[in-house]
């Protein structure tokens, strides 16, 4: 119990509760909003974000920012389907080949990074459109992956009661999600990446492998950039340069409401895992509402947003003495 | 335009008030949808976009449709992205809505997706374009325009008006898209017949006004005086064209015979004005047809497995006519 309540967490645990208001709210306001398929719906939907914004959560605690995730989904699912369509790779190879590329990607800008004492956010923005630009090079239209292998992936599933069946993306989800936690809390590199988000200064003198580390980080992210790219490709049975635009924004937006903060060193991999649930119940409520147009659609994502924005501001506040 | 802003304000005050429930603390919210009790039928529909004339034309009128019908309907626009048109139809499931219809944004993907809806009993209708699926029960029907005919009223209406006598300028949709590949289809079958038609330059533009007005400056510099006609798959890129031809000091509809595809307002202005000669219609007003098949559905009546719209042709001659009548 201690474990759980230590004052480190409290702004976890204020995360947690306000999702619960948040979704219990839609429960109240919305029919069959409160149900196991709704659930479920968050992860399936979410998949491929939420992998990102696992990997993402580990740049942004060591003080970094990695812009180019969208766009190596991009590439990782044109990638995919050209290997599997065009050059009949087996689906398992193909999947293999292009998460390798995206931890090699990712390593390439940590390298830069690291070494040049380059800004993530102008080696990342760069990054983004070399794989943007990648990914159209690869195809420059959409690519449908026809395999008897890649599309019984996508039928897999554990069955949960009433028809539900929680689908082989959202599981893939779940397993990052737990490698994250463990990665994050039971390992070496782990702590180096608090370490350098406290200060990487200190980790420096520390003697902790900052270089080694950093790199590592960056070619983590690309790794799962790639494998949310794979999953995207599983749902979607297709490949397309177009996919994934503006997507780092969006796994960004859900590593900061999960709690983790932009200038690095405090946050948690569990916390993102709240923020992706929060970030899709807000994004799934105009769905539930009758005759809403699209622009209001955009206009209350927006309010919900920010009104949830404030609100954790002022909970953690209040929990947080001398916060 | 108050009156069109209200019902949207009164929508929106639920989600204003579940944002402001956990503050307040109060969840006494009643339960949002139809307050009216008996047998009123849900229907979700997923939108791709409102980024053209024709798509917000086509939401309107299923819209307009389902307030006529009283049915209640969830709309989600899925802002040109085929994942968030999976999420809003698991939405869709979970509210355990009575029907689904779908304008698919692209033809692959769907079959896992359409096969929970199957599990869930809730019939499927498409619009405006097929789908690639192993089984066809996946769907209810499919109510769209036939786009390779478009192509070919387009080729004939110019055959005739140049006695089969033209060099063709012809602007493209977004490469890959469904009507893209067929109306450039239907138009090259068209005029095959006649060889004294030739396309001599055929580019991308991406079905914008902008883009149309930027491809139709370059090839202006390029062929110059060899062009004769121009050809755009929809009216925004014949417009963007128009602004072009206008700049480069030719008169269009004149000097360059325009022909397009779409019918949206603007174009009657444009053939009013002279600068455009003919568009084909393609008829986005299809909520009552989309209805219909929802209807029939529910009831387990026999529904087409698809509906071809017919397209109608308008030139300059019926232009003013008909321009009062055009909702979109």
């Amino acid at each position: 119990m201690n474990m759980i309540f230590r004052r480190q967490n409290l702004p976890l645990l204020v995360t947690a509760l306000v999702f619960v208001v948040l979704f219990g709210a839609f429960s109240v306001a919305f029919k069959n909003f409160l149900s196991l398929r709704v659930v479920t719906n968050l992860f399936m939907n979410n998949a491929h974000v939420g992998i990102i914004a696992v990997g993402l959560t580990f740049v942004i605690l060591s003080g970094g920012i990695d812009l180019s995730v969208g766009s190596v989904l991009a590439f990782a699912t044109v990638l995919v389907a050209t290997l599997i369509g065009k050059f009949h790779f087996h689906p398992g190879t193909a999947i293999a080949l292009t998460l390798l590329c995206g931890a090699v990607f990712g390593a390439g800008q940590g390298f830069l990074i690291q070494s040049y004492q380059l800004p993530p956010f102008l080696v990342t923005l760069a990054g983004m459109f070399l794989a943007r630009g990648l990914a159209f090079m690869v195809s420059a239209k959409e690519m449908a992956i026809e395999h008897g292998f890649h599309r019984a992936l996508a039928g897999l599933g554990l069955p949960l009661p009433g028809g539900v069946a929680f689908g082989f993306t959202a599981c893939v989800f779940v397993v990052v999600l737990l490698v994250g936690l463990w990665i994050a809390h039971l390992t070496r590199f782990g702590r180096n990446v608090y370490a350098i988000g406290g200060s990487e200064s200190s980790a420096v003198l520390m003697g902790l492998p900052v270089a080694r580390t950093k790199v590592m980080i960056y070619a983590l992210s690309g790794f799962c950039a790639a494998l949310g790219g794979v999953v995207f490709t599983v749902q979607a049975q297709s490949g397309n340069p177009l996919n994934g635009f503006g997507m780092e924004l969006d796994a960004i937006a859900a590593v900061v409401i999960g709690g983790t903060l932009l200038s690095g060193g405090v946050g948690q991999v569990a916390g993102t895992l709240l923020g992706v649930l929060i970030y899709g119940t807000i994004l799934t409520a105009p769905d539930y509402l009758s005759g809403f147009d699209s622009s209001w659609q955009r206009i209350a994502i927006g309010g919900l947003l920010l009104a949830f924005i404030i609100l954790q501001r002022f909970l953690s506040r209040a929990s947080t003495p001398g916060g | 335009m108050k009156m069109n802003l209200f019902p949207s304000l009164r929508h929106l005050f639920p989600l204003a008030a579940v944002a402001i429930l956990p503050l307040a603390g109060c969840d006494k919210q009643p339960p949002v949808g139809n307050p009216k009790p008996g047998k009123t039928l849900t229907v979700g529909f997923s939108q791709v976009s409102a980024e053209s004339d024709w798509r917000v034309a086509e939401s309107k009128s299923m819209k307009d449709e389902a307030a006529k019908r009283g049915i209640d309907l969830k709309f989600s626009d899925s802002q040109g992205k085929q994942e968030n048109q999976f999420k809003a139809i698991r939405s869709f499931i979970a509210q355990g809505v009575d029907a689904i219809i779908l304008a698919p944004k692209v033809e692959t993907g769907w079959e896992e997706i359409l096969k929970e809806a199957k599990q869930a009993k809730i019939p499927v209708v498409l619009v405006d374009r097929g789908i690639k699926v192993s089984d066809d029960s996946l769907y209810v029907t499919l109510i769209a325009s036939d786009f390779v005919a478009e192509g070919k009223l387009a080729g004939e209406w110019l055959a005739k008006k140049t006695g089969g006598m033209a060099r063709i300028i012809e602007l493209e949709g977004s490469p890959g898209a469904a009507p893209a590949i067929d109306r450039k289809k239907g138009f090259a079958e068209s005029i095959a017949a006649h060889p004294g038609m030739k396309i001599i330059a055929s580019q991308s533009g991406d079905f914008e006004t902008g883009k149309g007005k930027e491809v139709m400056e370059t090839l202006l510099q390029q062929h110059g005086k060899n062009i004769t006609a121009v050809y755009a798959h929809n009216d925004n890129m014949a417009l963007g064209a128009i602004e072009a031809i206008k700049a480069a000091g030719k008169k269009p509809g004149v000097d360059i015979l325009i022909v397009s595809i779409d019918a949206v307002r603007a174009a009657f202005t444009a053939m009013v004005a002279g600068d455009l000669n003919c568009t084909i219609e393609c008829n986005p007003l299809l909520g009552p047809l989309a209805f219909d098949a929802v209807e029939k559905a529910r009831k387990g009546e026999a529904v087409p497995k698809k509906t071809v719209i017919e397209d109608r042709v308008f030139d300059q001659s019926a232009a003013a006519a008909e321009l009062p009548n055009r909702k979109y």
